[in-house]
């Protein structure tokens, strides 16, 4: 908790990272300023891309005393703006998630080799990144928590599969090995409540530990603030429940 | 990326972007999330030359109305030009 007489320090800047097929790729990140330990988390940035969001969502992290790291999951796509380069990846139909997963848990790989880190990684991600981060936590030994924000594709139907998404997400529910937050909005049609059901019956036929929160009167997004998506109730109460759940299993 | 509705399309042209006109080569159509648009997803439309770099770009994002009443007025236009001998 914050009080008005304690030093506080960030440091944020540009790193380079090894990610999927053992790339550099960019990434920007934010600590706090200290030795630490402190605990760290990864996060898999939207459709919409490295954006504005994303850098502050690093600066939110950070600033709640984790070291942040939000990997640039289109740098193969080129430079330019946030909006152009992630127009481009929306044109080719998204990015592989073998190299999302691939890219995030190079991000955890990162983390965990920083000395001020306490050895707890988590993973948080919003619209695809809730999916990607889903993804990652599943198929990547090595996160102690996850936070999909209203990820949608993550049920899939076998004519709904492509190269890009072979497997649907959903299949990989038994092999998650750390606690899931899941934030949804009811009036999502992507998720539409009924997969979220779907989602939180896979995660208890397989004894996961998990805490889902439906919010009623918000959408897909509400946690954006510079978009009609934003729901000012929800999007307190949600993030509440984000760090709450971070407090409990990476501190 | 949360429809991955899309589909690409080769097209001749030119289109205005930031700063000046460029070349066409494609556009690519999709329903899925707006940058801009107050709506969660929108018929976008990227005009674009992939050679020249992600920012030579020219989009538009439409709501789902507003897109089939440009596709009817297109088609009209064009069915007026082929009616006057134009094409």
């Amino acid at each position: 908790m914050v009080q008005t007489d304690m030093y506080e320090g960030l440091l944020a800047e540009t790193v380079t990272v090894e990610g999927a097929n053992g790339d550099r790729i960019n990434a920007y990140m934010a600590r706090p300023l200290g030795a630490g330990p402190f605990p760290a988390m990864v996060l898999a940035h939207h459709m919409p891309g490295w954006d504005e969001w994303y850098r502050e969502a690093t600066f939110k992290f950070a600033n709640h005393g984790y070291v942040t790291i939000t990997p640039n999951l289109y740098f193969r796509a080129g430079h330019g703006t946030p909006e152009d380069v992630a127009a481009k990846v929306r044109g080719e139909g998204g990015i592989p998630d073998d190299q999302a997963v691939g890219d995030l848990s190079g991000a955890m790989h990162y983390l965990r080799s920083l000395p001020y880190v306490n050895g707890k990684v988590g993973i948080f991600g919003t619209c695809s990144g809730g999916r990607h981060a889903w993804l990652t936590a599943c198929r990547s030994k090595g996160f102690d928590a996850v936070v999909d924000c209203w990820g949608g594709r993550l049920v899939m139907t076998p004519d709904q599969l492509t190269p890009k998404s072979p497997v649907s997400p959903l299949e990989y529910a038994k092999d998650l090995t750390c606690p899931i937050l899941g934030v949804f909005g009811n009036d999502d049609s992507n998720p539409p409540p009924a997969q979220v059901d779907q989602h939180e019956a896979e995660l208890k036929k397989y004894n996961k530990n998990y805490e889902f929160h439906r919010y009623d009167g918000a959408g897909h997004g509400f946690f954006y603030y510079h978009a009609a998506a934003y729901r000012q109730a929800q999007a307190v109460d949600g993030w509440k429940k984000v760090f709450a759940f971070l407090e409990k299993y990476l501190t | 990326m949360c429809t991955m509705i899309v589909e690409k399309i080769k097209i001749d042209g030119s289109g205005k972007g930031t700063s000046e006109w460029f070349e066409l080569e494609g556009a690519n159509v999709s329903y899925d999330h707006p940058f801009h648009a107050p709506l969660e997803h929108a018929l976008n439309i990227d005009f674009v030359n992939e050679s020249m770099g992600p920012s030579a770009r020219v989009a538009v994002e439409l709501s789902e109305t507003a897109a089939r009443e440009l596709v009817k007025t297109i088609l009209a236009v064009l069915g007026q030009a082929e009616v006057g001998g134009h094409l």
